[in-house]
């Protein structure tokens, strides 16, 4: 299969990268650009595991194809903290505990980063909506759910996170 | 997967394509149905045209009280639409029951039209508006009622050489309301096993007129006839309701499938509509 080059802003930094076009935005991230953070679930935009944000909206890599992402803008969970510190999500879900095996945290994390670029102070609901398209089978959601919250509610308008 | 990946940079060169490569060719928008089933192998084309960047399918507009959503919105944009939302707030409604946040994201209004499943979340709600789709292709442009757009399941009447470029339907009278309910085994990422979108006008305290429109129960999305014909004229109370409940259920044509029973199906068809037109009360 001819490769082609993909040219686009990967966390901030323009990246050129050769793939087949028939490569997922998972793929390329996984296999040509080293970056294992974004997890291939079921592989049909069901789990949110390989959730990115492409041009500021929540997307599942394995549905792009990597051709399709030229000249755009795509955000991984290894672009959001500033290699020292880490984002405040990241830090919640930590201190919330809210990983149990992990497979679905950078998805997760990544959705809820999105959520809260648009509406930085989401309700509970707006927040399980938010994550509604990210599974997780350890947790039962509770403690992931909070540490966004947790985050969110440093934004919310006069009122207590619960 | 294997395949040739286009991608034309005008709508013009998107048709050009579609012409010349003789049906072996999948235009590919959202890619939230397309990519999973190349990669199930349930469909091969030879090219994946690329159309996803065709701005000027993009728009969201009114124009002599006609509105036009292009094909390439998706749902969530169009969900977050302020004229959409006040004037088609049951067709926001059928959005935002679509997939998840990410799924909505890339998933179109026309790819759901185009995918042509009797279970499409956007379909009841655009048979209830009274919606026509925009075929365009290198030798013309036609527009054909949505009753008429579907076939089978996943049939068309769309041509390999077309693109659905956009939808239309009339503003809907300020005064009219409408519904979409939707039966799936959870909230996100559920297809539906039943759903009833609905359109209801009034004059005074009666339906004046009333469309309604089922889905998953049949090979395409189906309307209701006796039961709007019943409907209309009458003053909506809760007997006039429980009337159109059952005979809504009777309109019901389901089969039993992995997702439900037939039975359920048709009971649950005449329940969602009841309850779409209590809240209307």
């Amino acid at each position: 299969m001819n490769e082609i080059a993909i040219r686009f802003i990967l966390n901030g930094k323009e990246v050129s990268v050769k793939a087949p076009p028939t490569f997922t935005l998972l793929r390329l991230l996984r296999e040509r650009l080293g970056l294992t953070g974004a997890k291939a679930g079921c592989e049909r935009g069901e789990c949110g595991a390989c959730t990115v944000i492409l041009d500021g909206e929540p997307v599942t890599a394995c549905l792009v194809l990597a051709p399709q992402v030229e000249g755009r803008r795509v955000e991984t969970i290894e672009g959001i903290g500033n290699g020292e510190e880490l984002h405040p999500l990241q830090q919640a879900f930590i201190d919330e505990s809210a990983a149990q095996c992990g497979y679905c945290i950078p998805g997760m994390i990544m959705a809820a980063k999105a959520l809260l670029d648009r509406d930085p102070g989401p309700s509970r609901e707006e927040i399980k909506t938010g994550l509604s398209g990210n599974l997780c089978r350890c947790t039962g959601y509770t403690k992931i759910i909070k540490a966004v919250e947790v985050v969110a509610g440093k934004s919310r308008k006069g009122s207590e996170s619960c | 997967m294997k395949f040739e990946y286009q991608r034309p940079a005008t709508l013009e060169a998107a048709l050009k394509f579609l012409a010349a490569a003789g049906g072996d060719c999948a235009p590919l928008a959202g890619g939230t149905d397309l990519l999973v089933m190349i990669q199930e192998g349930l469909v091969g084309p030879r090219t994946v045209l690329d159309i996803s960047r065709l701005e000027e399918l993009k728009n969201i507009r009114e124009e002599d009280g006609r509105i036009e959503i292009g094909a390439l919105v998706s749902h969530g944009r169009a969900a977050a639409a302020k004229l959409l939302r006040e004037k088609a707030a049951l067709l926001v409604e059928s959005c935002l029951q679509i997939g998840s946040p990410q799924i909505r994201a890339s998933g179109t209004i026309g790819g759901n039209l185009v995918m042509a499943s009797p279970s499409g979340d956007t379909i009841p709600a655009l048979y209830a508006l009274g919606a026509g789709v925009v075929l365009k292709s290198v030798t013309g442009t036609r527009t054909v009622a949505i009753e008429d757009f579907f076939t089978g399941v996943k049939k068309s009447v769309r041509r390999p050489d077309e693109l659905l470029t956009a939808i239309v339907f009339p503003a809907p009278e300020p005064s009219a309301r409408g519904f979409y309910n939707k039966l799936g085994q959870r909230k996100a990422l559920a297809i539906a096993k039943v759903s009833v979108a609905a359109l209801v006008t009034r004059k005074g305290e009666k339906v004046e007129k009333v469309r309604i429109a089922l889905g998953a129960v049949a090979p395409t999305v189906i309307r209701a006839p006796r039961t709007e014909e019943y409907l209309a004229g009458r003053k909506l109370d809760p007997e006039t309701i429980a009337a159109a409940r059952s005979l809504c259920a009777g309109e019901s044509r389901a089969i039993t499938d992995l997702r439900s029973t037939a039975g359920y199906r048709d009971r649950m068809a005449g329940l969602l509509l009841a309850r779409g037109l209590e809240d209307l009360l």
